[in-house]
This record gives structure tokens, sequence and C-alpha cells, in this order.
């Protein structure tokens, strides 16, 4: 123990020094008689043991070779002239990829048959087939439908692809009307059955004060006009020329596809500007048709699908 | 062991070394690579693929030259959900005439190799200008420059050229024709028919909608054309391929 008093720089104690051997002589003198053997390599006089290898490391070496060349012998592998050995476990991913998709169907064959012989309205009342329908329904839908519809289904209004949540349908909301639009498509010319009709380009027939005037009526039907001076003269406009369709009180006519101008809900948008587009230059919205895209079941999923997801009728 | 100690020889030259690590290195790569220029399930022959029309061509020049291939990849792996989400897999002989492929390594979105067809030409439109308008969630910068950037195909045939130089089967027919080629694929009232005689399956439409050839026009051409020229219909998987 060093005293406190003591503890200056001239009474400290110095550590003892330990001595490293400095050249290959005195390590060689250090280890003598357990010393190993030398590769014989000099380099600037360091010398390099020739130490065995770690016994498990060299074990796992020879087996990764071991491996190696039973997996070229198992697994397609060595080049021939005219094609590689097909290895003996037959591996093909093409096959593998067909087995998997097979089973898959096969495994719901049975009540995807279920699915295409039941009545489009019963599908609802059979638990088990509602729930198939819907799940299987969903996914044929996010690969499919959300592009345009949305992931949500709630549509996109700028573009005019259609809210399927809002209970509000151009060509008709009961499941079998779903059915039939899913399966044929809108306006395409794909499917000889696909729903077809075309507003005509009112900017060609009217003139521009009749549309100012039919476009704040059409407004004043669910909301405000922008210019209420012109909805009187717009009701005469819209009565020769749009009822026909969209019927007098403006309710449209599902047989045909027009849409319901007083229910405030808007394919393209509502605002004056867009009406004006819309009656000026028409719209042509197209859908293309599914079933030569789906199977059977697949459609009827996907109509089961959108049908419960709120708007269904 | 009189060979392992002759390794001693090429221990100490850096300069011998370096040369005998190389044939090394070309051994392991000509066993690799040089078969699958011979085995012949190695090569698949698909009827259907075809070099790319001038006007898809060009769009195929957009899609590299804006870097679509960064985030969007075109290989469909033969993987039950890859072929479920995308469609058939993707096969070897559909890239034959890309230089260079476009496979892509991420997919920040979506494969793109089977595009074609699977939207309309005013989704891809509204798309291109503002890909959240369609797609909410969709992290894709705006492409609607593209339309207001117009094409006259100056130095369409070149590029053609330039194409068959690496081993694309272009016909001194196609190289003669390929201005007119390009400038009739956007236009269904001129006279396409030869077009579509030399390229089976282009499609011709106005595809952006607007007067004058747009790159958005080759670009959407391009993506329309995406995995369409097989018909998966009557094509029958070899499974030793």
């Amino acid at each position: 123990m060093v005293e406190k008093e003591d503890r200056v720089p001239e009474n400290k104690v110095e550590p003892p020094q330990r001595q490293y051997p400095e050249t290959t002589a005195e390590i060689n003198e250090n280890v003598a008689g357990n010393e190993p053997p030398t590769t014989g390599h000099t380099w600037d006089g360091i010398e390099e043991y020739d130490n065995p290898m770690p016994r498990w490391w060299l074990w796992t070496f020879y087996a990764t070779i071991v491996w190696g060349i039973l997996y070229t012998v198992a697994y397609p592998a060595w080049p021939g002239i005219r094609s590689a050995t097909p290895g003996l476990l037959g591996w093909s991913t093409r096959a593998n990829v067909q087995a998997e998709i097979d089973g898959a169907l096969a495994a719901n064959a049975d009540i995807n048959a279920r699915l295409v012989e039941a009545d489009l309205t019963a599908i609802a009342d059979d638990p088990e087939l509602r729930i198939y329908a819907t799940s299987a329904g969903a996914a044929v839908y996010r690969t499919w439908c959300a592009q345009c519809h949305g992931s949500g289904a709630a549509g996109v209004a700028a573009a005019g692809y259609p809210n399927l949540l809002d209970d509000d349908w151009l060509w008709g909301g009961d499941i079998e009307s779903i059915h039939t639009t899913i399966a044929h498509g809108i306006r395409n010319d794909e499917d000889p059955d696909a729903r077809w009709s075309q507003m005509p380009a009112f900017g060609d027939i009217l003139e521009d004060d009749e549309i100012h005037q039919v476009v704040n009526y059409v407004m004043s039907m669910s909301g405000t006009p922008q210019d209420a001076s012109a909805v009187t003269a717009g009701e005469e406009v819209y009565l020769n020329n749009c009822a026909s369709c969209h019927m007098d009180d403006g309710t449209g006519d599902r047989f045909q596809g027009a849409p319901n101008l007083a229910d405030a809900i808007w394919l393209y948008g509502g605002s004056y500007e867009t009406l004006t587009e819309t009656v000026s230059y028409s719209r042509f919205g197209v859908m293309p048709p599914w079933s030569n895209r789906l199977s059977d079941s697949d459609i009827r999923a996907v109509a089961t699908y959108v049908h419960q997801l709120g708007g269904g009728e | 062991m009189a060979i392992l100690d002759k390794h001693a020889v090429l221990e100490k030259n850096v300069t011998l070394l370096a040369i005998f690590a190389f044939l090394v290195v070309t051994v392991g790569g000509i066993v690799q690579i040089a078969p699958l220029f011979w085995l012949e399930n190695t090569i698949e022959d698909v009827e259907g693929v075809r070099p790319y029309s001038p006007l898809e061509l060009a769009g195929r020049d957009i899609y590299i030259r804006e870097g679509c291939y960064v985030c969007h990849s075109q290989m469909i792996r033969p993987m039950r959900d890859e072929v479920e989400r995308y469609g058939h897999y993707s096969l070897a002989a559909e890239s034959k005439y890309d230089h260079p492929f476009q496979w892509g390594s991420k997919r920040t979105g979506p494969d793109l190799a089977r595009v074609g067809g699977r939207y309309s030409d005013d989704w891809h439109v509204d798309h291109l200008r503002d890909p959240q308008s369609v797609v909410p969630e969709s992290v894709m910068p705006k492409y609607g420059f593209l339309e207001n950037r117009l094409m006259d195909g100056r130095y369409i045939e070149d590029l053609l050229r330039t194409h068959r130089m690496v081993g694309v089967p272009y016909t001194d027919e196609m190289i003669a024709n390929a201005r007119a080629d390009f400038a009739v694929q956007v236009d269904p009232d001129g006279a396409w028919d030869d077009m579509v005689e030399r390229y089976p399956g282009a499609q011709v439409r106005n595809f952006d909608g607007q007067p004058g050839i747009s790159e958005a026009d080759a670009l959407i051409a391009y993506l329309q054309m995406l995995g369409t020229l097989v018909d998966f219909s009557t094509f029958t998987p070899d499974a030793s391929r």
C-alpha cells in the first residue's frame, strides 16, 4: 500500500517490463520443443506455420464437395450434345407451377361447380357459398377491377370510373345485372352482348345558349344552378332533347344505361364546366368483357363480391 | 506432391497469378455459358414472337429513357401467385428481340410483362398524366409531358438498323418502310395493311387520342403490345424446359 504522501513522481514504481521476443530466432527459442513445422515460405523474414486446418472446417469442406456432386446428379445440370442431364428427381419449374395451379383448382373444384350451378340470387342465402364467393371475388376484384374502380371500389370520379359502393347503378344493381355487366362489359367491340348505348354530342345539335340553359336545369334537379335565370328555358330544352333517355323527371333509364340526373351523384362530375363538357361532347365509358378472360366461377364470385359491397340491390 | 510445389511459382509472381486466375475463370464461364448456345432445350422457338414495330420500338426506347425498368419488371416468374396475378409466366423467347432485355429486378410498381390489353388507352393516358388520379395509393411520378413531345420518326430507320446489327431479324423491306410504318400505326384511317402484315398483331390506333405522333403514343403502343404476341390458348409448354 502506497501512502498518500508518497504519491509523488519521483516515488513512482515502474511496472515490470515484459520482454517480447523480437526476432524469428528468439520466437523459435521460446517455442522450442513444441513448435509446429513451417511452410518454408519466407517473406521479409516472416515465416508461416503449417498448422493443420480445423477438423470441423475440413470435413464441412469435403461435405460441400460431395453435396455439389450429388446435386448435379439429382437436378438438371450436366450439358451434353443436345440436352442437359434431366436429373434423377425429374425436377421442372414449369411442371411444378402447373401442378400447384392444378392442385388449387382441384381443391376448389367442388365449390366452384356449386357456384356455377347455383342460381345467382341464391348465393347470398347459402352461407358457405356466400363466404367463398365473396373471398374469391375479392381476389379477382383486386387483380382485374381495382385498376379502374379503385382498390376500395370507390371509383374515380374525374375519369368516369363508376363508384361501386354508392347504391347508384347505371345498368342495374341486382346481382343478375351486375353479373351481366361483368361478363359482357360495356360499349366494347369484343363482345356482341356488351351493354351498349351512346349519348349524342349535343355540341353539334344545340346552340351554345341552349346548352347553357339545359346544364343549369340539370344542375337545378339536385342542387343549385349556376345561373338560376336559365333554368326555366333549360327545362324545355331538356324535355325536347334529353327526357327520352333520362326521363322527364331526370331519374334516368337503366335499360339503356342513362344515368339518373336527379340524385346528386355524378359519374364525371356535377360542376357547370364538367356538365357543359358532358353535354357538348358526350361521354363514352367503356368496360371490357370478362367472360373471355375469367372462368364462370370467377365472374360469379366477383359479381357476388361487388353486390355485397354496399350498393347491391 | 510435385505439382503442388510448382504452385509456389504462381504464388510468388503476381503477373502469372493473374494470367492463371483468368484462365480458371474462363473455363468456368465456358462450362456454364457455352452449352446454352447449343442445347436444344434451352432455345425455345415460340410462335407469334416478332421484332417490334417501329412505333413499339420507339416506345420501348422511351420506356428505357424514363427508367421505367427501375420500378417495373417484365418477368413473370413461374410461381402460382404470379401466374394468377399477372398471367402466364414469361417465356425466354418473349424477350429474345429485347436489346437490352427489360426483365428488371425490382417491383415498386407491378410487373408489366403482360400489361398489353389489360387497360384501355384512355386509362393509360389518364395514368401517365396523373397516376394518382386512377390509383390513389401509387407513388409513380407524372409523365404527362410525353403527350406534348411530338416525334417525326426521323431516325427510326437507324434505330431498326442498329437492332439488326445486334441480331434482330429486321428485313430490308422493314427498314425501307420503317418511317411509313412508324407513322401509320397511329392512323386507323391510313393504309396500315402492309405494316400489320410485316408486324402481325400490331395494334393500329390513335393511342393518346390527340393529333400527331407523341411520345405517349409510342409508349402506349409499346405497353399495349407487351405480352400479347404469344397466343397462350394454343401454346403448349414443354415441361423439359
